[in-house]
């Protein structure tokens, strides 16, 4: 701010005071707990080492990408429950035409993204067109996209799920983007000079980091910029505080839910590219409550569910806790059945502990 | 007198059998506070949607600087310079000053190849073009939901005359407000006038509008019931005009009644 934008009457608002009011605090004070927690329970099993940082991260990173993306939709005060059943559709797209026409890899993943970038497109054509709450119309894309997965798998190859597809993606060009791994150099130094460890047979522990990682961080940044940093992003959060005014004043709020929903299934495409280039296989089953973990993590994050408010630095953070905390509870030897109690209930007091800092940001300041 | 910003010449609207304007005259002169004065149902609401595009008049002639113009939509009649300020004043609380401030004609800039919503351009034009009429904000990035009523509204004039408005529609612009913050927005009509804006001011709050106005209109049932200069009536005569005269007599008469006798039945 510049001088020339001072009033006497703008007390100066400690550091303490601005922080309180981003949306992303609650999930930022969630991830430190989370850690502390851990990092006095789980010390010495593992989670901290290169290995275990790069597993939690993967497994925040999967549903991060699936969060940001999910975090600008429900801040212009929609949802999108097709996310999971989108993902389980896309993995079909990429390994049928693959594995059983024999279609370059490459060829099926574009297609897996054209077709579920129109599916998207028809989620947010009917939502807009019907005026019917996204809630039911995605609920009923979540079962339709899975009733089609299963149908056409089935049909197609006689089983619901393919493996082996490792055979066909490993010399593709695209391969390295969804699979790859990168900063591999700078890894392998750190294991020479030991602050990562190495395996017994002398290579590091880990050879690099995963692109599911870089593609979680870009989202994000990309989710971030497009909200506080373009014309957009003022659509989207009008679109979602409240729409007849942002129609008055000449905001295509169709078009920009729209857009939104294109975004959705786009993450969720890319979501299976990944899953399914990494692990080799594809199944109609993939995917399954992905949708309600978005939500949890953008939930998390400090995006109101009603919409207008949020942001995607806070899904990052939300996605962050879910990792950590589902390999915590995996390396701490907890029995993973308590991972979903545990995730609940911080979803639970993230909402009360974010209508409180919400509160704060719309009191006078 | 100059050629009239907007003029409408025996303007009728109909809905149905519902003849909700009946050969209605207004006009706006630059620099002019015109109020519209009438009852809920009198056709204030048809009229201002006359005026802002929304309705095209069944009979009547509509002249814009003198020439006769019709509009397809709101859009069109906002590019000539008519812009409405509706009772929901068309901005999201959880947002900010700023943000609202250019809602739908976010400022850009060129950052390498994208171009950008130019938030600091934003930022500081709101705070001063809101300062420059009065309205002292703490901040332009406060959101609009921490705003009094009366800065609300405001800040939705203050919009309207930034991108260009010649004419300003106020839908009732005091009518939920205190004492305090109507008479801030008061000053702010009165200021729109003296930058030679035409000013249509719709209330049925005789007291807020006698203050500001120059001209009067009142409309009964569809009707004009003329059109008086501020030196032409009193603030008692317009109030007379308004609600009726007779309807007033007869409600103080009743109200005596119920003083003088019998004691009211019921909490209601």
């Amino acid at each position: 701010m510049t001088a020339e934008v001072r009033d006497e009457r703008l007390r100066q608002v400690s550091g303490l005071g601005r922080l309180l009011s981003r949306p992303e605090l609650g999930a930022v004070a969630g991830a430190v707990l989370v850690f502390v927690f851990f990092a006095i329970v789980a010390g010495g099993s593992g989670l901290f080492s290169a290995k275990g940082i790069v597993n939690f991260l993967e497994v925040s990173a999967q549903l991060g990408i699936l969060a940001a993306p999910v975090a600008l939709l429900m801040i212009a005060g929609e949802f999108d429950l097709s996310v999971g059943s989108m993902i389980g559709f896309a993995g079909i797209l990429i390994a049928v035409p693959a594995v059983i026409w024999g279609w370059p890899i490459w060829m099926s993943v574009l297609l897996s993204f054209a077709v579920c970038g129109v599916m998207g497109y028809l989620n947010g054509l009917t939502v807009v067109r019907t005026g019917l709450p996204s809630f039911i119309v995605t609920l009923g894309s979540l079962f339709m996209l899975r009733g089609l997965s299963l149908g056409v798998m089935r049909g197609i190859t006689g089983r619901t799920q393919t493996s082996g597809i490792h055979e066909y993606s490993k010399d593709d060009w695209i391969n390295p983007l969804f699979a790859g791994q990168f900063l591999q150099t700078p890894i392998r130094w750190l294991a020479e000079i030991g602050v990562i460890g190495k395996r017994a047979d002398g290579l590091p522990a880990i050879s690099g980091i995963p692109m599911s990682i870089a593609w979680w961080v870009g989202l994000t940044l990309l989710a971030t910029w497009l909200l506080s940093r373009t014309r957009f992003g003022n659509w989207i959060f009008a679109a979602g505080g409240d729409a007849a005014a942002a129609r008055n004043m000449g905001v295509p709020v169709a078009r920009t839910k729209i857009t939104l929903f294109v975004f959705t299934a786009l993450a969720a495409a890319l979501f299976a590219a990944i899953q399914v280039l990494v692990t080799g296989s594809a199944d109609t089953l993939r995917g399954n409550q992905k949708e309600f973990e978005a939500i949890i993590a953008v939930v998390i994050g400090g995006t109101l569910l009603t919409g207008g408010y949020g942001s995607a630095m806070g899904a990052m953070f939300g996605a962050l806790i879910f990792g950590v905390v589902q390999m915590g509870i995996f390396y701490t030897g907890i029995d993973t059945d308590w991972f979903k109690l545990f995730m609940g209930a911080m979803m639970v007091i993230a909402v009360l502990f974010n209508s409180y800092v919400r509160n704060r940001a719309m009191r006078s300041r | 007198m100059t050629v009239p910003l907007v003029e409408l010449r025996s303007v009728s609207k109909y809905f149905g059998k519902v003849i909700a304007l009946n050969g209605v005259s207004f006009d706006v002169q630059p620099g002019e506070v015109h109020c519209l004065l009438g009852d809920n149902g009198a056709g204030k609401s048809t009229l201002i949607k006359v005026l802002s595009g929304v309705h095209t008049p069944d009979a009547g002639e509509f002249l814009v600087n003198g020439e006769a113009a019709s509009f397809g939509s709101p859009k069109e009649t906002l590019d000539r310079g008519i812009a409405t300020v509706y009772q929901d004043l068309a901005l999201v609380p959880l947002m900010s000053v700023a943000r609202n401030f250019f809602l739908g004609r976010e400022p850009t800039k060129r950052v390498g190849p994208l171009r950008q919503f130019d938030i600091d351009m934003a930022n500081r034009t709101a705070f001063r073009e809101l300062r420059d009429m009065g309205i002292e904000l703490r901040d332009a990035e406060q959101p609009v939901g921490t705003l009094s009523g009366g800065e609300r509204q405001c800040l939705a004039i203050a919009r309207a005359i930034y991108f260009g408005a010649r004419v300003l529609i106020l839908d009732e612009p005091t009518s939920a407000l205190g004492v305090h913050q109507a008479s801030v927005v008061l000053k702010l009509i009165v200021q729109s006038k003296a930058r030679g804006i035409g000013v249509v001011f719709i209330s049925h709050n005789v007291h807020h509008a006698y203050v500001v106005g120059d001209r009067f209109t009142i409309l009964k049932r569809g009707k004009s019931s003329g059109t008086y200069a501020k030196n032409e009536i009193s603030r008692d005569q317009l109030l007379g005009l308004m609600a009726g005269g007779k309807e007033l007599i007869d409600l103080e008469q009743e109200i005596a009644k119920l003083g003088n006798g019998q004691p009211a039945s019921g909490p209601h």
